[in-house]
């Protein structure tokens, strides 16, 4: 099956593999820091595998699966300030969690439910991007509108290798190079588009080798290794906050789950590299690292997943617990001053539904 | 009150609203340095600075989806499309973001931004400089479009459209950019959003149009031995309903004239309202002129496409006659 391999030689790593590879190490990370990255990547872990649970049990609709890519999202939102922006896609649908957003609101989105709605400035993650790369522009707008106001904000776009094909990638790319927006480019490289692998995406020899276009530094890394992303993307940050403009981060990983609920890949995926590939996920890997450490217990890991599994029970208890949303949504935030036609629709919806 | 053309209104009343608003900012192709290529962004850079009347790069999608995240950051971009038919590919950010963001966060975030451009053939340009795209952007919903046909309307619903908390797309009439006169308010002038307006007014039938084919109407009027009520619009959405069925209840006959191709062209939403509201007040069909189901023609048979007086002369003379 043809494939574009991540070249092993222009990775950034932090994590080694126990045996030939050695483990390296981020400046300025305390031992908090270290347990908070793992505590981040089980949460993350922890909402991906029971969404999947809640979508077979139709508690949820459709959800997107970031299974694998838990690092990518920890490791560069962990290099970020309160203030700065995310922009996310589907894949990146619960990294409000990192910032707080509860459990609830998230899974009530993949609920099809109102209560999904959040307010972006609460949490400063803008609203979640489906379809693709269209939110890279929003975020050079944002970052280069906060930029014209003396404010030292970045924003960080999360996209796929996939959405390195669209106009809005583009354009959007170019548009924070030339204004130089403190902007992170963050494209999750899981290698797959649905069913398109990434030798039909592309015929650059690597992703980031795009930013020479727009004039950017462009960085790879392993995208399994939560430090090594960490590391990149912290500085990445420092370049925007310099003043320094764009950064294009690669973080290189394999899909090793569908795409989505809805998606089978046993019809287009070589099943002996996800098998492959699993053996080296992202919360396992960092796990093992912490424990080469002298870090991690069992009971602190085993602690750490309680606490997670319990936001998850009761974040779907949350969403499940929303009253069904009244008809009247439909209309009342289309327009801040909704115009005649809305009412006596919703007049005429009332009276057929019989409400 | 002074006589200006309709592009000196427009820049007259960005000078305007810039000087009002420090938030406002106008950004596209080639606004800045060469005040636009209709010059109707002339004097903002040096007044108001290069951040605030921005070259962009050429990138439509790249403008309105950067307007996005400026409107996140607090400002209200005004965004030039050079040319009606350069507009579409910001299309996709109009539909996919513009038009839904407010929706999906629950009213929590305003996105409160302008896309303006020249719109309308009749000016002997090359293809793709003369459409009339106002459907596409009318049947997006979460936005406002308007058209003035006026210099005072093309400042004063430029004035509402940047002042609106929601987007606003507007489309103005570059065949009339320079041929059309008109006195236009000084200072702060505004005219609101939803409100049509009589053009003139008359008892045997009504035109009703917008943009550049409101003079048209009222060429067509005057060449008829006949009273004619002519609406224009002015704000297609929202539309000011009770206006239109005003003002077809008034005469029965009802010519609706519209430069864009005819299939679901926005006279046909006008004719569906007076079909659904206005029937027992009609007595004659309601006619539309438009232009053809084709592609805007290369110049040299462009007059052939438009509506011209003598085919609403003629529309006008089988209703009367009905």
């Amino acid at each position: 099956m043809a494939q574009v391999l991540p070249a092993e030689g222009d990775l950034r790593r932090v994590i080694g593999d126990g045996e030939g590879v050695p483990d390296g190490e981020v400046e300025g990370l305390s031992e908090a820091d270290l347990l908070e990255l793992h505590r981040q990547l089980v949460l993350l872990r922890t909402y991906d595998e029971r969404s999947v649970v809640y979508h077979r049990q139709g508690r949820i609709g459709t959800y997107a699966i970031f299974w694998g890519h838990e690092a990518m999202q920890v490791g560069s939102n962990y290099a970020l300030d309160r203030e700065d922006w995310i922009f996310p896609s589907y894949r990146e649908s619960a990294i409000g969690l990192l910032r707080g957003l509860p459990a609830a609101t998230i899974l009530s989105w993949w609920r099809g439910h109102p209560a999904g709605w959040w307010n972006p400035q609460d949490w400063n993650v803008a609203s979640i991007c489906v379809p693709i790369g269209t939110h890279v522009p929003h975020a050079a707008g944002l970052a280069w509108g906060k930029k014209l106001r003396g404010e030292n904000t970045c924003a960080i776009a999360y996209f796929g290798d996939g959405a390195t094909s669209e106009g809005a990638f583009h354009e959007g790319a170019n548009f924070a190079a030339v204004m130089r927006a403190p902007v992170i480019l963050f494209c999750n490289n899981n290698q797959w588009a649905i069913s398109t692998p990434l030798s039909a995406q592309t015929a650059a020899e690597t992703l980031a080798d795009k930013a020479v276009g727009y004039g950017i530094p462009g960085v790879r890394v392993d995208g399994a290794d939560v430090l090594a992303v960490y590391e990149a993307t912290r500085e990445a940050v420092a370049r925007a906050r310099a003043g320094e403009g764009p950064t294009l981060i690669e973080a290189v990983t394999y899909r090793t789950a569908p795409h989505a609920t809805a998606d089978d890949p046993t019809a287009y995926i070589d099943l002996e590299r996800v098998e492959e590939e699993r053996g080296r996920e992202c919360v396992g890997r960092y796990e093992a690292y912490l424990r080469r450490l002298g870090l991690l217990s069992d009971e602190a890991a085993e602690t750490v997943r309680a606490e997670a599994a319990q936001r998850m029970r009761d974040g779907i208890a949350a969403a499940e617990a929303e009253p069904p949303a009244d008809p009247s949504l439909l209309f009342s935030h289309a327009f801040a001053e909704p115009p005649a036609s809305f009412e006596s629709d919703l007049a005429e919806l009332r009276r057929v539904l019989g409400g | 009150m002074a006589e200006l053309t309709l592009v000196e209104a427009i820049n007259d009343g960005f000078h305007v609203e810039l000087g009002r608003d420090p938030d406002v900012m106008v950004m596209g192709e080639d606004v800045g340095r060469a005040g636009g290529v209709f010059r109707a962004t002339a004097g903002l850079r040096e007044r108001f600075g290069e951040n605030r009347c921005v070259d962009t790069p050429l990138a439509e999608a790249g403008i309105l989806g950067s307007a996005v995240g400026l409107c996140m950051a607090g400002w209200r971009p005004v965004c030039e499309m050079q040319y009606d038919a350069f507009s579409y590919p910001c299309l996709d950010q109009l539909i996919t973001h513009v038009g839904r963001y407010r929706w999906r966060t629950g009213g929590a975030m305003a996105f409160p931004l302008v896309v303006r451009m020249p719109y309308g053939g009749g000016v002997r340009a090359p293809e793709l400089h003369d459409d009339s795209p106002e459907t596409y952007y009318v049947h997006t919903p979460g936005v406002k479009v308007a058209i003035p046909s006026t210099p005072a309307d093309a400042k004063g619903l430029l004035a509402a459209a940047i002042r609106d908390p929601d987007p606003v797309v507007v489309l103005e009439p570059k065949l009339h950019y320079r041929t059309l006169r008109g006195e236009v308010p000084e200072g702060e002038h505004v005219v609101p959003l939803g409100q049509a307006r009589t053009v003139r007014e008359g008892d045997d039938l009504t035109f009703v149009a917008y943009g550049s084919m409101v003079p048209l109407a009222e060429q067509a009027a005057d060449a008829l031995d006949a009273s004619v009520e002519i609406l224009d619009i002015r704000t297609l959405k929202p539309l000011d309903e009770d206006a239109l069925i005003a003002a077809a209840a008034k005469t029965g006959r009802v010519v609706i004239v519209q430069e864009a191709p005819r299939t679901a062209g926005y006279g046909a939403e006008l004719a569906a309202i007076l079909a659904e509201k206005a029937m027992l007040d009609l007595r004659a069909p309601v006619v539309r002129v438009t232009g053809y189901d084709v592609p805007y023609p290369y110049w040299q048979i462009e007059d052939a496409y438009m509506p011209s007086v003598e085919r609403v002369v003629d529309a006008a003379r089988k209703l009367l006659e009905f």
